[in-house]
């Protein structure tokens, strides 16, 4: 296995309601997509996202888009009503994820 | 029977979106054959606090600021070419967007269009004080503003009496899409199948260029020809209520099937429950299939019941919100920003101040700064700080800028920079009341 940085085998935005957050994970190959679902799971989000103390991860599977979408509780300091942070929507935190590392088998390329 | 294709544009996704994002998609609009929709959507969470705010100092105001802007430029050619406009643009004064509307198009010297405004969202006024208070807890304290969702029915109804325009303040997003959809196809109020893929389709229009490339481009990986001139999205929408999404004609931008997936799971929590007033769509089984370079299918998309409550956003005076940016290059900048932070933080004693280093960490940091805490100096040469704190006083608020403001000459060396900024906030709470509590009519304006 060889890591490859989530980066450069998925996509994905970030969407607010409130302090909540959504984000999308989309695989660029359908064949990396087992390999996202096995390696990008609700603990490695909440663990991401630790020092935001979030009160859920919730993960939704659409296989048929390649996706996941996660959501997460509380992760925004309030959001646009509460937090003193300059992207309030978090709509970056797309690439907090799209930082994570994933394990590939070696010979696969991205 | 077969009906003619519909198809509708989205020329606005948000207010302050391109003013001139219109005109190519109107231009492309009235070269299809079938039944033509322009949408605007300009009201996030907050916009209506902000108009009921601006109605408050003018009665006369109170809806979007720049509607003449986006609408001008359009107005005579979508009335000749018969391609009906609906858009929430009327904000916190619908019948005075609409008012406004028919003085531009006496201006354009075009025939007075017929006009409709939908009523019954605003619920801010004393007689829905009970209603809100059960909803949302005795402690509800001033509101500045209260709106509820409200669904397509509405729309509908007033474009199948002919209205050439449709003024709304809130409606769902989508129901701007799904308004005109169910116009023009007649499907049955419980359809719920085909309601759940129009909601979708209005989905994918209702933020403008976020289908087309825009939020979307990641140089190297996702990249995007002509992102400075995106153009915004059409979609056909079929009989059975699927779609398949464009974009205006001879501009910049994409869509292919990355855009559209990003865009159908934006702000999508659980995706077999995306509740809108007029269906609970699902999109568990959906597929994204390009047809075509800019052309992409949607398919697979079901529906459910709609909700028995309708949400209700409502808006409070939040305090006060004081920030200040200072910034430092060369060697030691990253230790200078450091201890500028320090400084500030001992200044502003009493204040739950933020801290960021731009440049080396702010963004994915925490208001109360666990991980910059944990976040080593790097040595980095050209770093910005930035601190933010709320107070319910504006003048506690405007120390945070005093005190970045005297650091030019009691700060670290080199300090250059300082920007400040003291500003009122609103905060939103949202809250769900029984669908039969609203009251929603429309009516043709003269």
């Amino acid at each position: 296995m060889r890591p490859i940085p989530l980066h450069r085998l998925a996509h994905g935005r970030t969407g607010d309601k409130g302090n909540r957050s959504n984000i999308s994970i989309i695989a660029y190959r359908p064949e990396h997509y087992e390999a996202l679902v096995a390696q990008v799971t609700e603990e490695r989000v909440a663990e991401l996202f630790a020092h935001r103390h979030p009160t859920g991860v919730k993960r939704y599977l659409l296989p048929k888009l390649g996706a996941m979408n996660f959501v997460i509780d509380d992760v925004l300091d309030g959001g646009v009503n509460g937090a003193l942070n300059l992207d309030a929507h978090g709509k970056s935190l797309v690439f907090l994820l799209l930082e994570m590392t994933v394990q590939l088998p070696e010979g696969e390329t991205p | 029977m077969t009906a003619a294709p519909l198809f509708i544009g989205c020329a606005a996704g948000f207010s302050g979106d391109r003013t001139d994002a219109a005109p190519p998609v109107v231009r492309t609009l009235s070269r299809l054959e079938g039944r033509r929709v322009l949408m605007f959507e300009t009201l996030a969470e907050r916009t209506l606090a902000i108009a009921q705010l601006a109605r408050r100092a003018d009665p006369a105001g109170g809806f979007e600021p720049l509607l003449d802007d986006m609408l001008r430029p359009v107005l005579a050619q979508c009335l000749a070419n018969n391609i009906a406009i609906v858009g929430n643009f009327g904000a916190a004064n619908p019948a005075g967007a609409a008012k406004r509307i028919l003085a531009m198009a006496h201006e354009l010297g075009v025939a007075a269009p017929r006009v409709a405004v939908v009523k019954g969202d605003d619920l801010s006024g004393e007689e829905h004080r009970p209603l809100l208070r059960k909803a949302l807890g005795a402690q509800i304290g001033d509101i500045v503003s209260a709106n509820a969702y409200l669904g397509a029915q509405p729309i509908a109804g007033a474009l199948r009496e002919g209205a050439q325009v449709v003024v709304c303040g809130r409606v769902a997003d989508p129901s701007l899409a799904v308004g005109p959809i169910l116009a023009h196809y007649g499907w049955a109020e419980d359809d719920w199948d085909r309601l759940g893929r129009a909601t979708m389709a209005g989905h994918l229009l209702e933020c403008g260029a976020q289908v087309t490339g825009g939020y979307f481009a990641d140089p190297g990986m996702k990249d995007v020809a002509g992102l400075h001139d995106v153009g915004f999205p059409i979609v056909e929408i079929e009989a059975s209520g699927d779609c398949i999404v464009s974009k205006a004609a001879d501009t910049g931008g994409v869509v292919d099937e990355r855009t559209v997936k990003e865009q159908l799971l934006y702000e999508i929590h659980d995706p077999a429950a995306y509740l809108t007033p007029d269906v609970t769509a699902d999109i568990s089984d959906a597929v994204v299939h390009a047809l075509g370079r800019d052309r992409v299918a949607l398919r697979g998309v079901r529906g459910h019941a709609r909700p028995d409550t309708l949400k209700v956003t409502v808006c409070r005076e939040g305090g006060w919100q004081g920030e200040g940016e200072i910034s430092y290059a060369g060697p030691g900048a990253e230790a200078r920003a450091r201890l500028a932070g320090d400084v500030l933080r001992r200044r502003l004693e009493g204040l739950e101040l933020r801290v960021d280093l731009i440049g080396a960490l702010s963004l994915f940091a925490d208001d109360a700064g666990e991980l910059l805490a944990g976040t080593p100096a790097r040595d980095l040469r050209d770093v910005r700080v930035r601190v933010a704190a709320r107070h319910a006083q504006r003048e506690e608020a405007r120390r945070v800028a005093r005190e970045v403001l005297a650091l030019y000459t009691c700060g670290p060396a080199g300090g250059g920079g300082v920007r400040t900024n003291v500003t009122a906030r609103l905060e939103t709470r949202s809250c769900f009341v029984p669908r039969e509590a609203v009251s929603v009519s429309w009516e043709m304006v003269q």
